[in-house]
């Protein structure tokens, strides 16, 4: 029982961590106590995650396990969590009534992702994708109405439409991968489906699986949501929305992917060429873009591109390659993200333009949306370089030229689009001469993103390490 | 060969005093502090040149360490003969900036000497490291602060003036990185020695030359890649265009020396008469351009092309005077438009304008800096006797052996440096009868005496006894060439 408690105390830390939201939103204007009892669930979830973090384990007759791969994911979901809870202070364009739903639904979305990247049964998978979903759509929907902003609901009710198909299509895929091998556990599949995968049902059985996920990572052709909803929520919620579900679908399109490896050209052409297609798409539009939201919406298509194109190599180096980026996507995003939220006043979109001359009204904003920006665009030595570098690595291993040589020429576009938001940042005239004041836990988020940034760009053995000897460890060679 | 760490604390310690920097309050403590810091590395850096064994084409004082295992990069340092050149260049220019920068930059100080401090520990990384990626870094990393230096200390375009230098310089190199992947994949290894020896296919190779080529034609810059440079010298504060003209651009003639010689020699020997041509091109276009210059600043600028096209009509004439003489053109270089940026600098502090008509007849009242003034531009248009005259002898003299033609079409590029340099030279120190009123501008200063004593001094020891830079590149050189004749 105490290898259970062990293994699983992630997870029970966050379930009751939400039922105690629950509890405290059952209360007038609990904002503020649901806020703290937040960031006391993450805290206690990083902790929980960090003893754990050894734990091996194979829960509920197998649908369920626990090892360094999922483990070492739900540290850097819970580690997440804490920043995102960090950077949505005190939710300004939130309706006040609801503000403490929107932590419960926020630890719900977290608690799914954490059950995501340990399920390892596809009716477990499902269930734990639907849950960290629909909190999300919920969360969209919660942005304050007031003049001249009223896309919320457009953007929920689009999140919410595109979510259900993509879903649906994912569900029908499965479908097939369970009739071909009469099984809804992930292993037996992998062993079941290796001689049949060069089949045609198999390949529509994998690709139609994939869709949920694309959806989620906004991979063309289901990005569709993505500029919108970025648009439309509320800086905060896009936060979430465009960090840590990116993670655990890369992690379960690690376990799906693998399905298909070590070698089936189909799957490469197919993913080379929705990786090739997200890039172009997402690094072009991004280049004629105002709203600074809407830009990263877009470059986060071009980022999720980048990602598939780990994939392709369908081995160790090019998942780790993936993951690897995400993460370091994660803190990239998040650092732009806190930005917006705090030059944002009200809570209101950011255009490009209101970025001027921040350097003069908060340094540290400067300096950190500087290094996040620089980092995304690829350039040493930050974490986006050495993403992108291992990406590169993997890919050329197994002989993708062309696809690299894209992906490099999609990097140099982008370099376009970041430079306009650091031309504003550092060169600019402030337009509003206010100095942006910013509490304690804000500097420190700021410091440890820049950091973070710079260490895993510098310093990236570790993870890397860690990275694909989880993998080993899920079977994937 | 005992680790030795002299490298990496030269490429390092600016880094940390950066560090130090960040803390200082004081603008004038923040001055003191860098000029100290800057001038402790290139004094640190000068024993160099003595303890350095000229006999031998090895790597010297070179390091080793893993970085990344997984990816199997090193970081690895060392020097050769001509590397050991350009570190050098790099540390004494770098204090030299610091003082032409005393009195130009008026507004945030601190970060500017921060920048100028980050820039010269990615300089000196990309002229000592060893391992592909490592150099990938270095080179990437200077990026960001020269395109800040460029945007908030310059002048009225200086933002159109850094982006364009940050997207021009970023697309090039971008291709470098597949070109070093790809290399990896081939040899099992990001190590620079090693990748030297490896005999890649002749397709492979024309390939990666065509990579290496991109990256370092638009940093040179050579024709038809050079549109970014007058922009971001013209529009870059005084210690921004030393930077770039002293030392970045020799990043790109180094790594032709360093990678595309070495690495894909027959793809060299292939193409060479083509850059060959494209050089002689820069020469001439270099020359006519900055004939038509008002702006002294932009004159300076377009004779960079110039001399970087001599630089690399040497590199590719293949042989060792070629190489020599190109080496010597890449110092020369930086020490004379490192000088002759510096003087524009002042005289802008003093007259606020760089026109050139504006500044006729100054030098009757400040004859100390028309002296220096005069002995640059000399050195400038390579009269005898000066530091660029040796160099660009031995690049002619080596063109000759490969192609009369071309070095007779290179010929009208010589004499238009003797027209736009005498130019000048006759419109500041003499003017004409009707000179704009200049009473009240003070003559140079000791600071700025200072500055300009060391560049002097090279002038006209590498002027009249090049010898011993000559002897610490021989080896080298010669290696190189044997390397390159596979």
């Amino acid at each position: 029982m105490s290898s259970f408690l062990l293994a699983f105390l992630p997870e029970l830390v966050l379930l009751a961590g939400s039922l105690g939201l629950f509890a405290v939103t059952l209360g007038e204007n609990q904002a503020a106590k649901a806020r703290t009892l937040a960031l006391f669930v993450a805290l206690a979830a990083v902790l929980g995650c960090a003893v754990s973090l050894h734990a091996h384990a194979t829960l509920f007759d197998g649908a369920y396990r626990v090892d360094a791969f999922s483990q070492w994911l739900k540290l850097v979901i819970s580690g997440g969590f804490t920043f995102v809870l960090l950077l949505s202070a005190d939710l300004p364009d939130i309706r006040s009534a609801i503000k403490a739903e929107y932590y419960l639904f926020l630890a719900l979305s977290v608690t799914g992702l954490v059950f995501l990247v340990s399920s390892i049964d596809i009716v477990a998978l499902v269930i734990a994708l639907e849950l960290s979903s629909f909190p999300l759509y919920i969360m969209v929907a919660t942005r304050r109405e007031r003049e001249g902003q009223r896309v919320q609901m457009e953007s929920a009710i689009k999140y919410i439409m595109f979510g259900v198909a993509a879903n649906g299509v994912m569900f029908f895929g499965l479908s097939y991968l369970y009739g071909l091998t009469g099984s809804t556990s992930l292993p037996v599949m992998m062993e079941k489906l290796q001689p049949i995968v060069g089949t045609p049902l198999a390949i529509a059985g994998l690709a139609m699986t994939f869709a949920g996920l694309f959806y989620k990572l906004a991979i063309f052709p289901f990005h569709f949501w993505t500029p919108d909803v970025y648009q439309g929520a509320s800086n905060e919620t896009a936060a979430m929305v465009a960090s840590l579900p990116k993670l655990g679908a890369v992690a379960v399109l690690v376990r799906l992917v693998s399905l298909a490896s070590p070698d089936n050209p189909t799957l490469v052409t197919l993913l080379s060429i929705l990786a090739c297609a997200s890039m172009f798409y997402g690094n072009l539009i991004a280049m004629v873009q105002k709203d600074f939201k809407r830009l990263l919406g877009f470059s986060s298509v071009a980022h999720a591109g980048y990602a598939l194109v780990g994939f392709t190599a369908l081995d160790v180096a090019g998942y780790s390659a993936s993951l690897f980026y995400i993460t370091g996507y994660l803190l990239m995003i998040l650092a732009c993200f806190l930005v917006i939220s705090r030059v944002s006043k009200d809570g209101r979109n950011l255009a490009i333009e209101e970025l001027a001359g921040l350097h003069k009204r908060s340094p540290l904003l400067a300096v950190t949306l500087g290094v996040a920006v620089f980092a995304l665009a690829g350039v040493p030595p930050f974490v986006g370089f050495m993403g992108k570098f291992s990406l590169l690595f993997a890919a050329l291993g197994k002989g993708h030229t062309a696809l690299v040589v894209l992906m490099v020429i999609n990097s140099a576009i982008a370099v376009y689009y970041y430079l306009r938001v650091v031309k504003e940042t550092a060169f600019g005239d402030p337009v509003d001469t206010t100095p942006i004041c910013l509490d304690l836990p804000t500097k420190a988020l700021c410091v440890v993103l820049i950091v973070g940034i710079t260490v895993l760009g510098i310093a990236p053995e570790r993870i890397l390490a860690t990275i694909s000897s989880s993998l080993a460890c899920l079977g994937i060679h | 060969m005992t680790s030795d760490c002299t490298l990496s604390l030269l490429i390092f310690s600016p880094l940390a005093a950066a560090a130090v920097a960040s803390l200082l309050r004081s603008e004038r403590a923040l001055r003191v502090w860098t000029l100290l810091a800057t001038t402790a590395i290139a004094l640190v850096s000068l024993p160099l040149f003595w303890r350095f064994d000229a006999g031998s084409a090895a790597f010297q004082f070179a390091e080793n360490h893993t970085w990344i295992p997984w990816l199997g990069v090193h970081y690895a340092v060392g020097v050769d003969g001509i590397s050991l050149l350009l570190v050098l260049l790099t540390t004494i220019i770098t204090p030299l900036c610091v003082l032409a920068s005393w009195t130009y930059i008026k507004k945030r100080v601190r970060e500017f000497m921060i920048a100028l401090l980050i820039m010269e520990t990615a300089m000196l990384g990309v002229f000592c490291a060893l391992d592909t990626v490592l150099f990938f870094v270095f080179w990437e990393a200077m990026l960001i602060p020269m395109s800040l230096m460029i945007g908030v200390w310059g002048g009225p375009r200086k933002i159109y003036a850094a982006l364009k230098f940050f997207i021009y310089t970023m697309a090039g190199s971008i291709m470098l990185l597949v070109a070093i992947i790809a290399m990896r994949l081939k040899t099992g290894t990001f190590s620079l020695p090693d990748t030297m020896g490896y005999a890649f296919s002749p397709g492979f190779q024309a390939l990666i030359f065509g990579a290496f080529f991109l990256s370092f034609a638009i940093k040179v810059p050579m024709f038809p890649f050079h549109t970014w440079l007058p922009a971001a010298h013209v529009e870059a504060p005084t210690a921004g265009s030393v930077i770039l003209a002293s030392v970045l651009l020799k990043m790109g003639t180094y790594g032709f020396l360093r990678f595309c010689l070495p690495i894909a020699p027959l793809a060299t020997h292939t193409f060479a008469p083509y850059v060959l041509w494209l050089s002689v091109v820069g020469i001439l276009y270099g020359g006519f351009a900055a004939l038509a210059q008002k702006d002294m600043k932009k004159l300076v600028a377009y004779s960079s092309v110039a001399h970087m096209g001599f630089a690399t009509l040497g590199i590719f004439a293949l042989n060792v005077q070629g190489l020599e003489g190109a080496t010597l053109v890449m110092i020369n270089h930086g020490v004379t438009t490192g000088a002759l940026f510096i003087m524009v600098g002042m005289l802008y502090e003093r007259i606020h304008t760089r026109d050139l008509s504006q500044a006729a007849g100054i030098g009757s009242k400040i004859p100390i800096f028309a002296a220096f003034f005069g002995v640059f531009c000399l050195s400038s248009l390579a009269f005898p006797g000066t530091n660029s005259f040796i160099g660009e002898f031995l690049v002619l003299a080596a063109g000759f052996k490969v192609s009369k033609i071309l070095v007779i079409c290179a010929i009208p590029g010589v004499v238009a440096a003797a027209a736009y340099m005498l130019r000048v030279l006759q419109k500041v120190a003499y003017g004409s009868e009707d000179n704009p009123d200049h009473s009240g501008v003070k003559d140079l200063n000791l600071r700025e005496i200072a500055t300009l004593v060391p560049l002097l001094f090279f002038v006209l020891w590498i002027g009249l006894h090049p010898e011993p830079l000559l002897r610490v590149m021989h080896t080298s050189v010669v290696h190189l060439l044997q390397q390159t004749a596979r």
